[in-house]
């Protein structure tokens, strides 16, 4: 006699290790992900293989000595991570940036966060299994932006750029019309970028309606940026709590509905464009004078602490810093954007299968660096 | 029998070798062999040229004129390394994988003609013998996966069974209906009938016999046992040394292989104005690898059950449908020219091609856990 007990085949979860050596993990990630066949019922996300106590360093360096730790966090986006860390400082010593240098600011902030789309994007497509094309493609104007920035600061990744009260150095005279040349170069490809990929059958199919990320577990998880926009959510700092000199730019808030990996790409598209149109503006009207306040390379601001967060490429990322007077940070702390939207992965991938985990984990655009800190 | 007095080209034609058997058969197994690891190296060469032209690189360029070396010097480079076998490994059916997976491959090329009658074995089945030997590839690919004792090799030769299993259906009905059109299984004879290419007598057939070819040797964008995005290289993770070459080779050699027989069935193979006959095959093999690589430059990697609905939902009736229409052209009307069934045949593969692209819903999505 035979039950229908044991008839039934019984099947054991099959634990796959993805990472932290993997093609696809953006760095060292790891997922123990348990699958039932192709489905992933579950994953475990490990972390910090790439930790460098880079908060616990900075309690030992002067205010000005951090700035390059901060290069090191997203190292896709080095210029708005400057950006956060001198906004904290200024407003703890309460330094007022000159106007130009304000201008210098926003540009650069700017042109980082269409270089980060650009590998977010690229690389997102890669995840999906594109065999390099729209990756490369996306990288070709990266490239260009990064000769930008050269051009700027003589760095290509890494760039220290800004300082406490402004900019280290002034922007050199080719600058501005090399940026008025790259833009609507830049526009003319996004259009085209965009239609091909709308046209793509295989890429629609795998994308639209995977890895759903609801609005509320969106709002729950403190999802930020791009992320968040694709599921509806309409936040954004640069409008809704503007710093620098945000306010005086004209620009759009892109959202989508359906907080699916194709609206996580159509957002980051139309940013894209979005800076464009900032840059546009902000290039025109870069005033003469000085790039930087006059401020001490060593500095020692006032007993207090200060929080300042800014609209990263990839979300919110904030800075907190805690001065007892003396030249260094009595503590310092970061809000990592990645660390937080990577709080909704799981979420996302339970129920999908192994190839949309690698993809739903790539539409969230995350960089290690900043994981890990 | 003719006496041996004809041209020098001629002299490879098996009629003039009356009763040599093992001359025809040495002669030929060498030409194969020579034949197969040359285009091997030319078509990897030309993918990684056509690449980097699609995607704004160069491709490589800097061993020897145009880069033209890489082949040979990546060969050397992987013939140096050393081969390592995991731990955990079934030492016996992972050193038999490349073997089996190779093979076939070798097999796949006894039956296609180089020119007419030009071939190791000019089997009155050729076209049934391509079907059944090109499996037996699956069967080593499933080895590698299983006897590397690896996760990830796992689950890509699992997905490459369950892929080659739904693809050979569509893929067999495309045959049958150029079976059908040309009346013989002969390899030969199917290139003697095409006085007009199957392509344009069969277009629909062509399409799918393309879709399932890809899929059959795992081409982009069904290259699902490789993933290298998720399972880092699929099946032959743990592969190294001369043993990952042997399944380099054997993926290089398959596409070759696959693109020679879709130039036979449907290309009229070896025919062709002013050049030899030769020259034109090989012409039309890269022609096909080509269009190979464009899809998979251009196209991100299926996911492993719109793969499975593409093949059931998609091809499968289309080739039923195109199975039935080819059999009443070539029932009801016999006598009638090829040309009018060149017109109907390309209109209905246009319709159903959109219509069924308007019916074919992907997917299944998420699963509930």
């Amino acid at each position: 006699m035979t039950t229908t007990q044991e008839l039934t085949l019984k099947t054991e979860p099959f634990i796959l290790n993805i990472g932290p050596m993997h093609p696809s993990t953006h760095g060292v990630f790891r997922m123990r992900a348990t699958l039932d066949g192709e489905v992933v019922t579950d994953i475990e996300p490990v972390f910090g293989y790439l930790h460098r106590g880079i908060e616990k360093l900075a309690e030992e360096r002067t205010y000005t000595g951090i700035i390059p730790f901060t290069d090191r966090l997203d190292y896709l986006s080095p210029m708005s991570n400057n950006l956060g860390y001198c906004l904290a400082v200024e407003k703890l010593a309460g330094v007022k940036v000159p106007e130009r240098g304000e201008y210098i600011r926003i540009i650069t902030a700017e042109l980082q966060r269409l270089a980060n789309h650009c590998v977010a994007i690229g690389a997102m497509f890669n995840d999906a299994g594109a065999y390099f094309t729209p990756f490369l493609y996306m990288f070709r104007n990266r490239e260009k932006i990064y000769d930008l920035f050269d051009m700027l600061c003589g760095q290509r990744v890494t760039y220290n750029y800004m300082r406490i009260g402004g900019v280290s150095q002034d922007l050199p005279e080719e600058f501005l019309p090399a940026v008025a040349k790259f833009l609507p170069q830049l526009k003319k490809f996004l259009d085209e970028y965009e239609f091909f990929v709308k046209q793509n059958e295989v890429f629609v199919a795998r994308s639209k309606g995977v890895g759903i990320l609801s609005k509320e577990l969106a709002i729950n998880c403190g999802i930020s940026g791009p992320v968040a926009r694709a599921s509806g959510i309409k936040h954004d700092l640069r409008r809704d709590d503007p710093y620098s000199i945000y306010d005086r730019f004209e620009f759009d808030i892109p959202t989508a509905e359906n907080g699916d990996c194709f609206d996580r790409f159509y957002v980051r598209v139309q940013e894209m464009r979005q800076s464009v149109r900032i840059l546009e503006q902000a290039i025109k009207q870069v005033p003469d004078g000085p790039f930087r306040a006059n401020v001490p390379q060593v500095i020692h601001p006032p007993a207090g602490e200060s929080y300042a967060h800014i609209e990263s490429p990839k979300g919110e990322l904030g800075y907190y810093i805690v001065s007892d007077g003396s030249i260094a940070p009595y503590r310092f702390h970061i809000r990592p954007t990645s660390l937080i939207n990577l709080g909704a992965l799981r979420n996302m991938v339970r129920g999908w299968k192994v190839a949309d985990l690698i993809f739903i984990f790539g539409s969230i655009d995350i960089t290690m660096g900043e994981v890990d800190r | 029998m003719e006496p041996i007095s004809a041209g020098a080209l001629d002299i490879i034609q098996p009629t003039y070798w009356p009763g040599n058997y093992w001359w025809h058969w040495l002669f030929y197994t060498v030409v194969v062999i020579v034949f197969m690891l040359v285009m091997v190296i030319g078509a990897i060469y030309f993918e990684r040229r056509a690449m980097g032209k699609m995607q704004t690189r160069l491709g490589p360029n800097r061993t020897g004129p145009f880069g033209l070396l890489q082949p040979i010097a990546d060969a050397v480079k992987v013939l140096l390394k050393e081969n390592i076998v995991p731990g955990v490994a079934d030492k016996i059916v992972h050193f038999l994988a490349p073997v089996i997976a190779f093979t076939p491959v070798l097999l796949i090329f006894t039956v296609i003609p180089f020119q007419n009658g030009a071939m190791l074995a000019d089997l009155n089945i050729g076209i049934l013998f391509i079907v059944a030997v090109s499996s037996i590839a699956t069967v080593g690919v499933f080895m590698a996966g299983w006897g590397s004792g690896n996760k990830y090799s796992l689950l890509g030769a699992m997905r490459n069974v369950a892929a080659v299993v739904s693809y050979e259906i569509p893929m067999v009905l495309a045959i049958l209906g150029v079976v059908m059109v040309t009346g013989s299984l002969s390899m030969n004879d199917i290139v003697n009938a095409q006085n007009i290419p199957n392509i344009l007598v069969q277009p629909l057939g062509f399409l799918l016999f393309f879709t399932a070819a890809c899929a059959e040797i795992n081409r982009s964008p069904f290259d699902l046992m490789e993933a290298d995005s998720e399972l880092t290289a699929g099946f032959h993770t743990e592969y190294s040394g001369m043993r990952f070459a042997m399944f380099y080779l054997v993926e290089y050699a398959e596409a070759i292989a696959m693109s020679a027989v879709i130039s036979t069935l449907f290309l009229s193979g070896w025919r062709g104005p002013w050049l030899p006959p030769w020259l034109w095959l090989i012409i039309k093999t890269f022609f096909v690898f080509f269009l190979m690589i464009w899809v998979r430059t251009i196209m991100p990697r299926v996911r492993i059950d719109q793969l499975m609905g593409l093949a059931w939902k998609f091809l499968f009736p289309l080739a039923v449908i195109n199975l039935f229409a080819t059999a009443i052209e070539v029932l009801a009307w016999p006598d009638a020219s090829q040309w009018i069934f060149v017109g109907v045949n390309i209109v209905l593969a246009g319709a159903l091609v959109f219509l069924g692209s308007r019916l074919f819903k992907t997917g299944l999505g998420r699963v509930e856990v």
